[in-house]
C-alpha cells in the first residue's frame, strides 16, 4: 500500500538492486507504471476510495431505513443507491482488492521478477477507473443512476434512460480487466515459479487465485455476453429478453446467473487463501491438510458451475430441476466445510498469539460460517421461496462479503503492509478497527436474518411499522461499522507514511519467499530466480 | 514477453472467445432444453384438447389491457369479469382506439395470473396472434375465443387474463435481426 518511490529513498537498508531503473516521477510514474508492486498498491488504493463511496451508499440507504416512511430519499433514489452500492461493492471493492493482493504478491510468493505480461497489467487497471466514472458519472444524468438492481434482470434494465446504458458498457470495461488480471495471473503462475517450485508446493493464496483466475475467463466472458445482448435489445432491436417480440426475460437470470453464482466464489476464493496464509502464522504450525485445501478449492470452483438456478427457485421451475438445484448447492457445502474444519484444525493445540491480522482471520473463520449455514437454508427449495428476497438473502450474502471477502482483505492488510511499506502498523488502532468493525458488523446483519423470516422484503426503502425497531437497531450498527473504517484509513496511512520499522521475517512464525526479502521489499526483486529445495 | 508466456496467453484468449460465444448460444440451448421437456411450451397453449365442461366448478375470469407507454392507444376490456365453468368455450371482447394522427403496428402479449393457469388457458382466436395496424384515430373490436381446460388445479378460484400492446415499429424496422431468434 505504500508509495514505492518513497521506500526507495531509504537507503539505509538498501539491498543490491535498488538504484537501476528509477522510475519516472509524478504522475507519470503511475500512469505508465509496469511494476507488479506499483500497480497492486494503485488497485489497492482505488479499492479503499470505492470502499468508501459504496459505503457511503450504504449508510445513506441505512438512514433511510431508521424509520418506515420516506425521510431523506425517493423510492427512485434508493433503488439508484441500492443498487450501486451492489456493483460497487462487487466490481469496484472486492475484486480490484484482490487483484491487489494478486499483484503485489504472486511474484513475490513465486519468487519471480514480476507479473508475466507488465503493458497488460498497467491496462487492465487503468481502465478500471474509466468504468467508475461511468458508473458515478450516472448519478448526474437525467433520470439519475441505474435502479434496476445490481442483477441488471430485464424488464428494468432495457427500459432505463441513458445511464442503463453507460453502466452495460461499464460492466463490459469492469469484465475486459478481470479478464485480462486472469490472463496474466494464471500465466505467471504456471510459467514463471522459481526452480524446485513445483505446483503443490506453492503458497494456498496462488492456488485460490489461480482457480479464481480460471473462473473469471470461463464467466466473464458469458455476464459479457448477456449485457450485450441487453445493449443490442435496448438500442438495436433483438428480442433476447424483450417479451414485446417474442424473447424471455426468465432468460436473462439464467444466463446471468451461470455467471454470478461463479462470481461469489470469485468474491471468497481469494479470500480462503489469504487466509490460509495467515492461520499457520500466528498458530506457529503449517497448514493442515494442504493437499485437502487444494482440491477442496478446485471442486468449489467446479460445482460453482451448475447451481445458478438456486437464485431462481421462485420463477418457476419443474420439481425435479428444484431438487437437483437443491441437492448440488447443498454438495458444495461438503468442501466448504472441509476448509473450515482444516483451519480449524490448524489452530488446534498450536502456540497462537492473536495480532490484529489473525483476529480478522479468526473472525472470518467463525462469521463465514454463519453466513455458509444461511446459504444453506436459503438452498432449502420450498424454505427459500417463502425467503427469496427478503431481509433473510440480504443478511447470508452480507455474512459472507463483509465478515468473509471484506474481513479477509483488511486481514490480508494488516498482515503484509509491514512487508509493503516497511513499517509496522499501529497495533493499538488495529484492534480499536477490529472489535468495532467486527462487533458493529454483527449489530448491522444479525438482526436481519429476523426481519428476513418475519417476512420484510428487500430493496424497498419504506415498510411495515413491526419492523423499525430491527432496523434502528441495523441502521446504529451500520453507523458503528462505517465510521471505524476512519480508524483503518488512519492506520494504513500512518504505516505507509512512517513507524516502526519492520524486520524482514515481519511475524515470527511467517514461512515463505516473501519473508526472505527486506522490508520495505525493493522496487525490484527476485531478477535472479531462488531455488526452492 | 518469452516464447511460452505468448503461448499461454494465446491459449487463453481462444478460451475467452469461446466462453463469449458460448454465452449466446445458451439462449437457443436454453430454448431447446424447454422445449425437449415441455417446460414452458408455447405450443401447448394454442392447442385445444378434447375438452369436457366441469359443471360443478365455478371461476372468475378477470380481464385487464395495458398499453406499453411508447403506444399511444386507448386498449380496455369490454368485460372485466366473468364467471365460467372450466371446459366451457368462452368469447371476450377488447377494444383498441389510435389516438394519434398516424397509422401504428403494435401487438399484444399476454400474461396470466396466476401462472400456473397459463397452461390450461387454451386460446383458439386472438388477436394477439398477429400485429395489428391501426390508422390514425380508428376504432377496432377485437375478440378472444378460448376454453379454460377442465384439468385445472381445482384450488384456482380465479383467473386473470391480462394483455399488453407493444408498439412494433422498432421491431419492423429490425426485422431482420428478429428472424434470427429463437421464438418461444
Ligand atoms: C455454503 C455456501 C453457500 C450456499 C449454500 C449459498 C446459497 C445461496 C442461495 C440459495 C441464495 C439465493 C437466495 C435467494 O435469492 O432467495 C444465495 C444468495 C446469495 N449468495 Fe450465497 N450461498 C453460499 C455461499 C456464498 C458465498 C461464499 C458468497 C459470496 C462471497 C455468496 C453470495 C451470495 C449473494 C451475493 C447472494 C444474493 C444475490 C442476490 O440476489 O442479489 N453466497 N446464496
Ligand atoms: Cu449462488
Amino acid at each position: 500500500m505504500t508509495d514505492a518511490a518513497h521506500a526507495h529513498g531509504h537507503d539505509d537498508h538498501s539491498h543490491g538492486d535498488h538504484g537501476h531503473h528509477a522510475p519516472p516521477s509524478g504522475m507519470m510514474r503511475w500512469l505508465t507504471t509496469t511494476n507488479h508492486k506499483d500497480i497492486g498498491s494503485l488497485y489497492l488504493w482505488f479499492s479503499l476510495i470505492m470502499l468508501f463511496t459504496a459505503g457511503s451508499m450504504a449508510l445513506l440507504i441505512r438512514a433511510e431505513l431508521f424509520q418506515p416512511g420516506l425521510q431523506l430519499t425517493n423510492p427512485d433514489f434508493f433503488n439508484q443507491l441500492t443498487t450501486m452500492h451492489g456493483l460497487i461493492m462487487i466490481f469496484g471493492v472486492i475484486m480490484p482488492a484482490f487483484s491487489g493482493f494478486a499483484n503485489w504478491q504472486i511474484p513475490l510468493m513465486l519468487g519471480a521478477p514480476d507479473m508475466a505480461f507488465p503493458r497488460m497489467n498497467n491496462w487492465a487497471f487503468w481502465i478500471l477507473p474509466v468504468a467508475g466514472v461511468l458508473l458515478m458519472g450516472s448519478f448526474l444524468l437525467p433520470g439519475g443512476a441505474v435502479a434496476g438492481g445490481w442483477t441488471m434482470y430485464p424488464p428494468l434494465f432495457i427500459q432505463g434512460g441513458i445511464s442503463y446504458d453507460l453502466t452495460i458498457l461499464a460492466v463490459h470495461i469492469m469484465g475486459l480487466s478481470s479478464i485480462m488480471g486472469s490472463i496474466n495471473i494464471i500465466t505467471t503462475i504456471l510459467n514463471m515459479r522459481a526452480p524446485g517450485l513445483t505446483l503443490m508446493k506453492m503458497p494456498l493464496f496462488c492456488w485460490t487465485w489461480l482457480i479464481t483466475a480460471y473462473l473469471l475467463i470461463a464467466t466473464m466472458p458469458v455476464l459479457a455476453g448477456a449485457v450485450t445482448m441487453l445493449l443490442t435489445d435496448r438500442n438495436f432491436g433483438t428480442s433476447f429478453f424483450n417479451a414485446a417480440g417474442g424473447g424471455d426475460p426468465v432468460m436473462f437470470q439464467h444466463i446471468f446467473w451461470f455467471f454470478a453464482h461463479p462470481e461469489v466464489y470469485i468474491l471468497i476464493l481469494p479470500a480462503f487463501g489469504i487466509v490460509s496464509s495467515i492461520i499457520p502464522t500466528f498458530a506457529r504450525k503449517p497448514l493442515f491438510g494442504y493437499a485437502s485445501m487444494v482440491y477442496a478449492t478446485a471442486s468449489i470452483a467446479i460445482l460453482s458451475f451448475i447451481v445458478w438456478a438456486h437464485h431462481m427457485f421462485s420463477v418457476g421451475m419443474p420439481a425435479a430441476a428444484q431438487l437437483f438445484f437443491m441437492f448440488s448447492t447443498m454438495l458444495i457445502a461438503v468442501p466448504t466445510g472441509v476448509k473450515v474444519f482444516n483451519w480449524v484444525a490448524t489452530m488446534w493445540k498450536g502456540s497462537m498469539t492473536f495480532e490484529t491480522p489473525m483476529l480478522f482471520a479468526i473472525a472470518f473463520v467463525c462469521l463465514f460460517t454463519i453466513g455458509g449455514f444461511s446459504g444453506l437454508v436459503l438452498a432449502i427449495a420450498p424454505v427459500d421461496i417463502q425467503l427469496h428476497d427478503t431481509y433473510y438473502v440480504v443478511a447470508h450474502f452480507h455474512y459472507v462479503l463483509v465478515s468473509g471477502a471484506l474481513f479477509s482483505i483488511f486481514a490480508g492488510i494488516y498482515y503484509w503492509l509491514p512487508k509493503w511499506s516497511g513499517h509496522m502498523y499501529d497495533e493499538t488502532l488495529g484492534k480499536w478497527h477490529f472489535w468495532l468493525s467486527v462487533i458493529g458488523m454483527n449489530i448491522v446483519f444479525f438482526p436481519m436474518h429476523f426481519l428476513g423470516l418475519a417476512g420484510m422484503p428487500r430493496r424497498i426503502p419504506d415498510y411495515a411499522l413491526q419492523f423499525t425497531e430491527f432496523n434502528q437497531i441495523a441502521t446504529v450498527g451500520a453507523f458503528i461499522f462505517g465510521f471505524s473504517q476512519l480508524i483503518f484509513l488512519v492506520v494504513v496511512l500512518k504505516a505507509a507514511r512512517g513507524g516502526v520499522k519492520a524486520t524482514d521475517r515481519v511475524w515470527e512464525g511467517a514461512e515463505g519467499l516473501e519473508w526472505t526479502l527486506p522490508s520495505p521489499a525493493p522496487y525490484h526483486t527476485f531478477e535472479t530466480a531462488p531455488v526452492v529445495k | 514477453m518469452s516464447a511460452g508466456n505468448a503461448k499461454t496467453l494465446g491459449k487463453l484468449v481462444v478460451v475467452t472467445l469461446l466462453m463469449f460465444g458460448f454465452g449466446f448460444a445458451l439462449v437457443p440451448f436454453y430454448y431447446k432444453i424447454c422445449e425437449a421437456t415441455g417446460i414452458n411450451s408455447g405450443a401447448e397453449q394454442s392447442l385445444v384438447k378434447n375438452t369436457q365442461i366441469d359443471t360443478r366448478r365455478w371461476v372468475t375470469l378477470e380481464f385487464d389491457a395495458n398499453t406499453n407507454t411508447s403506444l399511444p392507444w386507448r386498449f380496455k376490456p369490454l368485460q372485466t369479469r366473468l364467471k365460467v365453468h372450466p371446459g366451457q368455450l368462452v368469447q371476450v371482447e377488447y377494444e383498441v382506439i389510435n389516438n394519434s394522427d398516424h397509422a401504428i403496428v403494435g401487438q399484444a402479449v399476454p400474461s396470466y395470473g396466476p401462472a400456473r393457469a397459463a397452461a390450461f388457458f387454451k386460446k383458439i382466436e386472438c388477436f394477439c396472434f398477429t400485429p395489428q395496424t391501426l390508422a390514425a384515430g380508428e376504432r377496432r373490436r377485437m375478440p378472444v375465443l378460448f376454453v379454460l381446460d377442465h384439468a385445472m388445479d381445482p384450488e384456482v378460484h380465479t383467473v386473470t387474463l391480462s394483455y399488453t400492446f407493444f408498439d412494433m415499429a422498432p421491431k419492423a424496422a429490425a426485422s431482420g435481426l428478429r428472424n434470427l431468434m429463437p421464438h418461444g
